[in-house]
């Protein structure tokens, strides 16, 4: 880009906290869910309300709960009386998107420490039909996302060839790493590959035990400059590179299986991070994969597999806690999904496990990470790749 | 270092007639985007960053502004991203992008088309869902508390006793009747600003601030966020001659007026303002843009514009805008 100044702040990441995530906690109210992990992330800081000087505020739509722009009302209980608030809504990639915007107004040195936050409360409503539009703007043919997202499952087994036990693998995966960390939703004790493969049909070939649940929870990431990362308590994680790109939902070429927008913005996060071979040089991945064959197709999406050859790195064992490439050591969205945050505990987790702070499901000697996240018609993306130390360009 | 230099160099509205006429938010959407583009000489797709700002309660539906990118032509795919409110954040947005220099220029719009509901019903679903919510106060009685705040505080005259009143003590004309519309803006930075346009409208400060929802816990007769927001913004570094307010209410420019310290030589609303036409979640943009138009113009060589959002101006966006003399 061309013209003046152009050198941007490091960004760091010096507090994560999130809710216990669950089908439904009646325990709190809205403000009572987004304080307690806003809380979290300032107690992993040692922060107070009064040193944050911007709150980012991410959910999905806001008929899930039925509180029209709710960061008017949550103002308060976020510590935001006299600050600037900006929500953004980018559909299931908003989480990524609101920790992108904090950490944009860190980097232009707009703000010095933002407070990052998005969450969802699905047990308000009914998300399935919170997901499905009312007629006159669809026909009423789809059920829910798992609706939309099956028949492009299909269209990827039918191109790739691969075998139809590949998803069960997946969610059998995930299932078990979520047993490891104690925030997620679904603890499946005593889970067996058996039990994802006989779990029933929902949407061809996506079955229920490979299906995200319906979660309430929220997901809080503090991010400072410099200035900030040299006071923190522990050691910060470091924003090397972060990107968004959309397409429309629907047009004539539209590939559903490995959308352009999914390439092109993983092509700008990696040449922002210095990364030429992703496989190589990333040392785990959290990316957002709602139902399982997802794993493989993104896989490819983002470079880390040939097209058609997704399948393979999962089938090998690559993916598991202890590969060669750990996807979603926290149980991904296939154990935790409260929409609206799914995406901000992606990359938030992408910055624990490079901060060494993961818990039972850290990578040993984690380094480099990919947060990503999806939404709307596998149209919206957003990814950020973190780091140990900070960024030298 | 000095930070980058941004302006706004193009901005296009609908016009505003109440209801679309069954057109859909990228039809509404369509030709304001390619009158705003072309301003600036850009094709569909081809600016930097594109944000922009809706709310799906206007439309009732979930997702609304997934299909305005049919009209932004955001193919190849984009850089994009979208606020849950006015326009104005959208903007606000963009140019923090620009700051950091992953991008020279920015589409930003807004759309809204608040005649497909009860407005005022629509509303209140704003509010504290467990405590004020479930009362149903829509905006026409909160503004209404608080022009009573202002008559009780001595800043506004009680009303003629024998007019006609919507909500008391404001009457029908104090409120905007909602129409439906779109608007856009074209940012960008530095040289290539100038490149865009004759006398680009350059964001000399932007900032927003917000309160605390429960109008029991505010001063209803100020807006101190509104205050704060323009001392942030260097509102107050020097005089403007022209202000663009975004007061839904009559009784509230009587408040932004004198948060804004503005006085009898600074010409306010000279488009007519929010109250002459209130496209909801776009009426903040317009006034951006509008100050900005003005500049371009030459009939403004330093603005202010005032966008808000919530009850009773919870949430205030206030910028300054100089032109250049060369």
């Amino acid at each position: 880009m061309s013209g003046q100044r152009t050198s941007r702040e490091p960004v760091a990441i010096v507090g994560i906290g999130q809710t216990k995530h669950a089908a439904a906690r009646r325990d709190v109210s809205l403000a009572g869910l987004v304080r307690e992990a806003a809380r979290r992330a300032l107690d992993d800081a040692q922060l107070s309300w009064a040193d944050v000087d911007a709150v980012v505020l991410g959910k999905a739509p806001d008929f899930f709960e039925g509180v029209m722009m709710p960061e008017l009302y949550l103002a308060d209980a976020l510590g935001a009386a006299g600050k600037p608030v900006l929500r953004v809504h980018t559909a299931g990639s908003v989480g990524g998107s609101t920790a992108l915007v904090a950490a944009d107004l860190v980097a232009a040195r707009v703000q010095r420490t933002v407070l990052a936050v998005a969450f969802e409360k699905q047990s308000e409503s009914n998300a399935m039909w919170g997901l499905s539009l009312p007629v006159p703007f669809q026909q009423p043919l789809l059920a829910g996302a798992g609706g939309f997202f099956a028949p492009h499952v299909r269209a990827y087994i039918r191109r790739s060839g691969a075998p139809g036990g590949v998803g069960a693998l997946v969610a059998y995966k995930d299932r078990r790493n979520a047993l490891l960390n104690p925030w997620a939703h679904v603890h499946e004790h005593g889970i067996t590959l058996e039990r994802v493969r006989s779990s029933p049909m929902l949407w061809d070939p996506v079955r229920y035990s490979e299906t995200c649940p319906s979660s309430d929870g929220a997901c809080a990431v503090v991010l400072t400059d410099r200035a900030g990362a040299a006071r923190a308590p522990h050691p910060p994680a470091w924003v090397h590179g972060g990107a968004m790109r959309s397409e429309p939902t629907l047009f004539a070429g539209k590939d559903f299986v490995s959308p352009r927008a999914g390439r092109d913005c993983a092509a700008e996060v990696y040449r922002q991070a210095g990364i030429t071979d992703p496989r190589r040089e990333l040392d785990v991945a959290e990316l957002y994969v709602p139902f399982s064959w997802y794993e493989p197709m993104w896989l490819e999406n983002l470079g880390f597999a040939a097209e058609g050859e997704g399948w393979k790195l999962t089938a090998s064992g690559a993916t598991e806690l202890g590969g060669e490439l750990p996807v979603n050591p926290s149980g991904g969205v296939l154990s935790t999904n409260p929409i609206g945050a799914s995406g901000l505990i992606r990359f938030a987790e992408a910055a624990l496990q490079v901060r060494g702070t993961a818990g039972e499901h850290q990578v040993d000697g984690a380094r480099k990470a990919l947060g990503h996240a999806y939404g709307g018609g596998a149209q919206f993306f957003s990814m950020w790749v973190v780091g140990d130390r900070p960024p030298t360009t | 270092m000095t930070p980058r230099d941004v302006a706004v160099v193009a901005f296009a509205r609908s016009d505003h007639h109440g209801g679309a006429d069954g057109a859909s938010e990228p039809e509404l959407l369509l030709p304001v985007l390619h009158d705003a583009l072309s301003q600036a000489g850009l094709a569909p797709g081809e600016a930097d960053f594109t944000c922009s700002g809706s709310s799906d309660y206007l439309a009732g539906r979930p997702f609304s502004f997934t299909l305005t990118l049919d009209s932004v032509g955001a193919w190849p795919p984009v850089a994009e991203s979208h606020v849950e409110t006015d326009g104005a954040w959208a903007l606000y947005e963009a140019w923090v992008k620009i700051l950091t220099g992953r991008a020279d220029t920015a589409l930003v719009y807004a759309h809204g088309k608040p005649t497909t509901g009860d407005l005022a019903d629509v509303l209140t679903r704003q509010l504290d869902p467990y405590y004020l919510a479930p009362l149903w106060p829509d905006p026409y009685a909160l503004a209404a508390l608080q022009a009573r705040a202002l008559i009780d505080a001595g800043h506004l005259d009680e009303p003629p006793p024998a007019e006609a009143h919507a909500v008391l003590p404001l009457r029908a004309a104090d409120f905007p009747a909602p129409v439906d519309g779109a608007a856009a803006v074209v940012l960008a930075a530095g040289d290539t600003a100038r490149r865009m346009c004759d006398r680009p409208a350059w964001i000399r400060g932007i900032d927003h601030r917000i309160e605390p929802q429960a109008p029991g816990l505010r001063d209803l007769t100020d807006s101190p966020s509104t205050r704060l927001a323009a001392e942030r913004a260097g509102a107050f570094r020097a005089p403007v001659d022209t202000a663009e307010l975004h007061a839904p209410c009559t009784a509230q420019e009587v408040v932004l007026r004198r948060a804004l310290r503005l006085d009898r030589t600074v010409t306010v609303n000279p488009s007519g303002g929010a109250l002459a036409a209130d496209p909801v979640m776009t009426t903040g943009l317009v006034r951006l843009g509008e100050a900005a138009a003005r500049i371009h113009r030459g009939a403004s060589g330093r603005a202010l514009a005032h966008a808000t959002s919530g009850p009773c101006l919870q949430h205030n966006l206030v910028a300054v805008l100089e032109g250049e003399d060369r």
